[in-house]
């Protein structure tokens, strides 16, 4: 238990960190109030139409294979702490693992999900 | 002494945790609620930390607040409308929902109440990872080959589904 | 009892977890919320697996093998469950679960 005080106190720190920067320059930034102040570009050209476009939905798929390999990663950690106990056998399993998650790979790679159009 | 920091610990974890579930259901904003979601995943994986299992812990924040939250706020990106103020609304089933629930709720915690629990008193082993691995390949490897297609199978399918309406979806 | 961590804090915490997710899936109106709700739902479980792994066998794992699995499909339902939601998105412009009623008679 004694291990994640560290943990903490870090958490603590940054948190304080964090919050005092932004506590202090509220505390001393000068204030102008207008309404050009708001604008997005305050000295530049009116702003048209609505800043909340459709995106592509490769970012959907780029954030799919992420999570699947992410998820591969917690596999793949345990295994290769304890790589000497598990010996040949666990290598051969592992190596099932991974040979059926490159078939998925093989397929997006072929469907052309790895490239940004 | 350890004791008091432990409940202390709990005690703060556990209203992260509801506090930011129930602002996650309740607020209009999705946005929010899925940054509200990462609060939670992180204070559930302190849960895990008070619970000594590191490893399902550090599992926790890589995929939940790591990469589940990355895929929802995209998913949020690509279907919503401009105004993301109203994004979340609630239904008028919320009247209902809520004694139902209520209800659940109490039920669960007088079950739990009555139960006798056999605590066991032994400490977890201090060493996680290594204590999970002989179990994942040896006991588990069946459900553990299973999740390798389970996990193939949901890339595929996704892949699938979304360029199937990319190819016919795309006039309207 | 005392101050020492007890289980049925942590089934009381999973408990009210779980309620609090079954109501945002029960009482949202956007798709991505019901699947949100159904992740704290999944997590509420995972708290409740790894605390009886720690309370009462804590030599066996078998709760935190549970709780990996469990992450795991978690995972994949998200991403097939966003994968439908924007297949629907794309033909019907909503992701209103009261408008995708289509399959009822």
């Amino acid at each position: 238990m004694s291990d994640w005080v560290g943990v903490a106190l870090f958490l603590v720190v940054g948190l304080v960190f964090g919050a005092g920067g932004l506590l202090t320059s509220f505390l001393i930034h000068p204030r102008s109030k207008n309404k050009y102040k708001l604008e997005t570009y305050e000295c530049g050209l009116p702003t048209e139409g609505p800043s909340w476009i459709r995106f592509k939905t490769q970012y959907f798929t780029y954030a799919l294979m992420f999570v699947i390999f992410d998820v591969e990663v917690i596999y793949l950690y345990p295994w290769a702490v304890s790589f000497e106990n598990l010996g040949f056998a666990g290598l051969v399993k592992m190596f099932i693992f991974i040979f059926i998650l490159v078939l998925g790979l093989w397929y997006a790679w072929k469907e052309g999900a790895l490239e940004w159009k | 002494m350890d004791n008091v920091y432990s409940l202390l610990a709990f005690v703060l974890l556990a209203g992260m945790i509801l506090g930011s579930a129930l602002l996650v259901v309740t607020l209009r904003n999705l946005v929010h609620s899925v940054l509200w979601l990462i609060v939670m995943f992180i204070g559930v994986a302190g849960t895990f930390l008070l619970l000594n299992a590191d490893f399902v812990a550090a599992v926790q924040v890589l995929v939940y607040a790591g990469a589940v939250c990355i895929m929802l706020v995209f998913g949020v990106m690509l279907v919503q409308r401009p105004n993301m103020e109203h994004s979340n609304p609630i239904n008028w089933r919320f009247k209902l929902a809520a004694p139902l629930v209520g209800g659940l709720f109490i039920v669960i915690g007088l079950l739990t109440a009555k139960s006798q629990l056999v605590v066991s008193g032994q400490e977890v082993p201090a060493q996680t990872v290594q204590a999970l691995a002989p179990i994942l390949l040896n006991d588990f490897v069946i459900p553990f080959e299973v999740a390798a297609i389970l996990l193939t199978v949901a890339l595929t399918g996704a892949l699938l589904l979304v360029k199937e309406v990319k190819a016919n979806g795309n006039g309207s | 009892m005392g101050t020492a961590l007890n289980p049925s804090y942590f089934m009381v915490l999973s408990a009210a977890l779980f309620a609090i997710g079954l109501y945002g899936a029960l009482s949202r109106k956007n798709a991505i919320a019901v699947l949100i709700s159904i992740e704290i739902m999944l997590t509420a479980v995972n708290i409740n697996l790894v605390a009886i792994n720690k309370f009462l066998t804590p030599e066996a794992f078998i709760g935190q093998i549970f709780a990996i699995f469990v992450i795991t499909v978690a995972a994949a339902e998200v991403g097939l469950g966003l994968a439908i939601i924007i297949a629907i998105y794309r033909n019907r412009h909503t992701v209103d679960l009261d408008d995708f009623n289509w399959m009822k008679w």
